[in-house]
């Protein structure tokens, strides 16, 4: 059986703590929640949002009071929520879905794999090397539409924050932030250090899914050439 | 159809909020002020989550291209139609030609422009509300410009209702307002520098001693640095008793998160769906509009009150909502 406590967000929400530290144990109870709530929607819930270690459920307060003969909503919603996640078992889980993504590395659109690199005492190909050949976990979507919250990069190119964050990210870019690397869907200001970019688009707002990543999916980078960037980028619009 | 002469400082289409789609990181939007923007609503004969124009400070100049049934609530930035103060909390019939536009801010900051039928925006994620980041939904994913041609809804029965009451008083006049309206006990009192009523946040009691006092006991001002996604505000430095790296996870409208500069952020209607600051508190949902109605320069003060608290506030104004939704039908019904 899962382990969790239960907390109010505001009048609409109840937050599930499923962990206490960022772990792929955690991470399995909240993909099992999250595949059930998919799966059999609550007819009282209005969306969830998952992260590392929490799954957040909104609710309709004052529809769940009338639904409750007089108990206050997060009492009423507790009550309902719980024999859900007792009954929960890995089970419950979809299978991981692997996503490969294109990188064009260096150039134009890394400006700092050469910092990277003088950083780590290697060169940008090692950089390169190493980035693409780890196998990585989204554990969380967040920040901006499709964002993933990657885990799993090689501690041989970490990298600090730049002290002065650009402006202006263009959307697609690929990073490294500490021990974390990631992909700015959108258009935002940032500190990431940039290494590449995808031709691929992560967000996708006129799809029914209209993200490239969800949480639980494998990543893998695949290096590309400018030509071939330049090529996919063309047949993807 | 409704022209738009001059867009003012930022007008958008909003509903609701887009609900759905967070989990993708796709941030909800929607009015700041939900109340106001569902009276508005009401009183157009309209859903409560249709989409109605909010309206920022400095209010658009409109011209109405064919007799509509609108309402304006929330803040009072001084509406007027053809030079004449029109009253706000109200149905409005306005005649084809008339120039509505706005003025003076003089209580709260934001109003809600709503027109029978709703405005026809195409629904984008679940959504007619306006992202303005993302360049999506509302009007063309952005504020109003100069030009812009407002389109309304095919009207409810209950707008027809409203209207055909209204048209039988209108004369010559240039618009009519109706002879009921929100009941004054039912509005919130947008006085600046409001006192708003928070429950504890998740991360409470890891701030220091001194920390949770001053936050009920100092005012925080709203600083010019604050958006449809916070307020930013400027007080006390809150800090934690000692530090502590924080997992992100989901914030709400009104979750209180401090950065370790200790000056707090409101998030609102624009927040980011998740977030790694730790939250000292979390707005009451009935409170919302108050601090949506507070502009740059206005002090906020807290005070605290449990979750049992919150919910019961929000209940019984569910419930007197639901009295005034009945209330409404009834007149309309008959007649008016």
């Amino acid at each position: 059986m899962m382990r969790y406590t239960l907390h109010p967000l505001g009048e609409d929400a109840v937050l599930v703590e499923l962990g206490k530290e960022i772990s792929k144990e955690t991470h399995r109870k909240v993909q099992s929640l999250t595949a059930f709530l998919e799966k059999h929607p609550p007819e009282w819930m209005i969306e969830y949002i998952p992260a590392y270690t929490t799954v957040t459920i909104f609710y309709n307060p004052f529809e769940a009071y009338q639904l409750s003969n007089g108990q206050l909503p997060f009492d009423f919603v507790c009550s309902l929520i719980t024999p859900l996640i007792e009954e929960l078992t890995e089970n419950d889980m979809q299978e991981p879905q692997i996503v490969e993504i294109p990188v064009c590395y260096g150039g134009e659109f890394g400006p700092d794999l050469d910092f990277v690199a003088e950083h780590n005492g290697i060169t940008p190909e090692e950089v390169i090397e190493v980035h693409s050949s780890g196998s990585y976990l989204v554990y969380m979507i967040g920040f901006a539409p499709g964002f993933p919250f990657i885990g799993g990069m090689s501690e041989q190119i970490a990298a600090p924050r730049r002290d002065t964050p650009r402006l202006k990210i263009p959307e697609r870019t690929v990073g490294i932030a500490g021990m974390q690397t990631g992909i700015y869907p959108i258009e935002t200001p940032g500190g990431w250090q940039l290494i590449g970019r995808t031709p691929v688009k992560l967000f996708r707002p006129m799809d029914e899914s209209p993200t490239l990543l969800k949480a639980g999916d494998h990543i893998k980078f695949k290096p590309i050439s400018l030509e071939e960037y330049h090529h996919w980028e063309e047949t993807e619009q | 159809m409704i022209n738009v002469l001059k867009p003012g400082l930022l007008s958008s289409i909003q509903d609701l909020g887009r609900t759905g789609y967070q989990k993708y990181g796709v941030i909800s939007s929607g009015a700041m002020d939900p109340f106001s923007h569902r009276m508005a609503n009401l009183l157009a004969g309209n859903k409560e989550n249709d989409p109605v124009l909010e309206i920022t400070m400095m209010g658009p100049m409109l011209t109405f291209k064919e007799d509509t049934l609108i309402s304006i609530c929330g803040g009072d930035l001084s509406p007027s139609i053809n030079g004449q103060p029109v009253r706000t909390w109200r149905s409005v019939l306005v005649k084809k030609g008339s120039e509505l536009k706005f003025g003076q801010c003089r209580k709260g900051c934001r109003a809600y422009l709503a027109a029978a039928g709703g405005f026809s925006v195409p629904e984008v994620m679940n959504s007619k509300s306006t992202y303005l980041r993302a360049g999506l939904g509302g009007y063309k994913g952005r504020a109003l410009k100069s030009g812009d041609l407002l389109e309304t809804g095919k009207p409810s029965l209950q707008s027809l209702k409203i209207t055909e009451y209204l048209t039988k008083q209108i004369l010559d006049r240039t618009f009519v307002e109706n002879d009921w309206g929100i009941a004054s006990e039912l509005i919130p009192d947008t006085a600046a520098n409001p006192e708003i009523r928070i429950t504890r946040g998740r991360q409470f009691d890891l701030f220091s001693e001194a920390s949770k006092v001053q936050l009920f006991k100092h005012a925080f001002e709203v600083t010019s640095q604050s958006d449809r996604m916070g307020y930013r505000l400027k007080g006390p430095a809150l800090a934690l008793s000692e530090h502590a790296e924080q997992i992100s996870e989901a914030v709400n409208f009104g979750s209180i998160q401090v950065p370790p500069d200790g000056n707090p952020i409101v998030l609102l209607a624009d927040r980011q769906t998740t977030g790694g600051y730790p939250k000292i508190g979390q707005v009451a949902a009935v409170d919302l509009p108050l601090l949506a109605q507070a502009k740059p320069g206005d002090s906020l003060s807290f005070s605290e009150i449990s979750n049992e608290q919150a919910q019961q506030l929000l209940i019984k104004r569910e419930m007197k909502l639901k009295e005034l939704k009945q209330g409404i039908f009834l007149k309309t019904r008959g007649g008016n």
